[in-house]
């Protein structure tokens, strides 16, 4: 294997990280491999246009919509696809709902696998050493540096992403926000309780709420 | 043995450190050009993203130790770029012309980029292979793990979860083998699976006896558990 001897080609290019990114810009642009304003708007892309206010608006709607969410829990392709929330990274996507008795939790233990077209570029703790090692063996211990606690009866499952297939947590409900609109729901819908690291946000003024609370999606 | 990216239950790392709420996409302005450098070499076609993994995976594990995430990328990208071809090691030094490279008709222009990244690269494929395995099923991984094709090869199949026992949850049809397709084999497609195993069969100290740890497993990881045994 070429990779595996010791002279590795990256090793001649400079040792600061920002100085190599340039360096291999700067050659590529002047062979004409990339183009420095399609680099602007693949950034741009990410930094403006997709990110976790997609996820959050299909987690607003599942909650307000029982037909739209069985849908997604179902068969999430097609649902997504209508909203135009497809594309690189998000081509197979799974939604995994969480519930009073199983809490659902992503990581991808092998690289950083995300589901971009919902959530935009991963964070840079989901794509730590520290997250992919311990979220699959200790996911309470890890909850615990969110500063999440589950009640003792609901079991994790951890979704290790090792295939093309990726993972939204549809969080629970939280109490409190009965007769919200969508816009108001997507608003306590964070990005972090869509991997499964933070449960959704009580609207102000729902009272001090903890996981355990009851998922008035149920109800309904 | 594994390389250094197959980490999943590792002791040692620490804490994990959530960022702040309003924390940018991109803590610096290189991690940006990282990935869109990145993005945009992919875009000429000279591998695929089984090949871009693996390139990562085989950073020297002094390296792999040492970098951070996009250092990771722009390194692997390097070695890419020289083990296709695409760049010969005197270009990385800076040493070889500027004249138009023979693949520049193929670059990825800016009016391309929104359909190129709505477009997708899906990994589902027809294939020969009919699934062996139903939901509620009982298998067991292979062992020993790494790469069956390859020594030393790309594999999706985690360390910690090599010749463990757990159950279908569910099929997702079938998808491209990264074991193959990583190394210019072909894409192989066959069925996956994701499987379910509960914490208490891949670690000694289980947090929470119905914990479970969910895994998307290739048919060609996976045998079917004797009948009569138990997990």
């Amino acid at each position: 294997m070429p990779h595996d001897h010791s002279d590795h080609p990256h090793a001649v290019l400079p040792s600061d990280p920002a100085l190599r990114v340039k360096a291999l810009e700067t050659i590529l642009t002047r062979k004409g491999l990339i183009d420095p304003a399609a680099l602007d708007e693949i950034i741009d892309t990410y930094q403006n246009k997709i990110g976790p206010q997609n996820g959050a608006r299909v987690v607003a709607r599942a909650w307000s919509d029982p037909a739209f969410k069985a849908a997604l829990l179902a068969d999430a392709d097609p649902v997504l696809a209508e909203l135009g929330y497809y594309g690189r990274q998000g081509e197979h996507m799974v939604v995994v709902e969480n519930r009073p008795e199983r809490h659902n939790m992503v990581v991808c233990t092998l690289c950083s696998c995300y589901p971009w077209p919902l959530l935009g570029i991963p964070p840079g703790w989901y794509k730590s050493d520290a997250y992919r090692a311990r979220a699959v063996r200790e996911p309470r211990k890890v909850l615990a540096d969110f500063g999440v606690t589950l009640p003792s009866e609901t079991a994790v499952r951890v979704w290790d992403s090792t295939a093309e297939v990726r993972y939204l947590v549809l969080p629970m409900r939280p109490a409190g926000s009965e007769g919200l609109d969508e816009d108001a729901l997507a608003a306590l819908v964070s990005r972090d309780s869509m991997i499964g690291t933070a449960l959704a946000t009580a609207p102000s003024g729902a009272g001090d709420l903890k996981g355990g609370d009851l998922n008035v999606g149920d109800l309904t | 043995m594994s390389r250094l990216h197959d980490m999943g239950g590792r002791f040692g790392d620490g804490a994990v450190v959530p960022d702040a709420p309003d924390a940018p996409v991109f803590a610096t302005d290189w991690h940006a050009r990282a990935l869109a450098v990145t993005l945009a070499c992919g875009a000429l076609g000279k591998w695929n993203i089984d090949v871009s993994r693996h390139a990562r995976e085989c950073l020297s594990p002094k390296d792999y130790t040492r970098f951070s995430y996009y250092e990771k990328w722009i390194s692997a990208l390097a070695d890419l770029l020289v083990e296709t071809g695409v760049l010969t090691p005197e270009d990385l030094k800076g040493q070889s012309g500027d004249g138009l490279h023979a693949l520049a008709s193929a670059a990825l222009r800016a009016e391309a980029v929104a359909a190129v990244l709505a477009k997708g690269g899906p990994a589902n494929r027809p294939s020969a292979i009919a699934p062996i395995f139903a939901p509620g099923e009982r298998v067991k991984t292979r062992h020993p793990g790494g790469s069956a094709l390859v020594d030393g090869g790309h594999t999706r199949l985690p360390d910690y979860a090599v010749g463990a026992c757990g159950q279908i949850l569910r099929q997702h049809g079938t998808h491209v083998l990264p074991d193959s397709n990583a190394h210019g084999l072909g894409e192989a497609p066959e069925p996956l699976y994701a499987v379910a195993f509960p914490a208490s069969e891949l670690w000694a100290h289980p947090e929470h006896p119905h914990d479970e740890v969910v895994l998307d497993l290739w048919q060609s990881y996976l045998q079917p558990l004797e009948p009569g045994a138990q997990i």
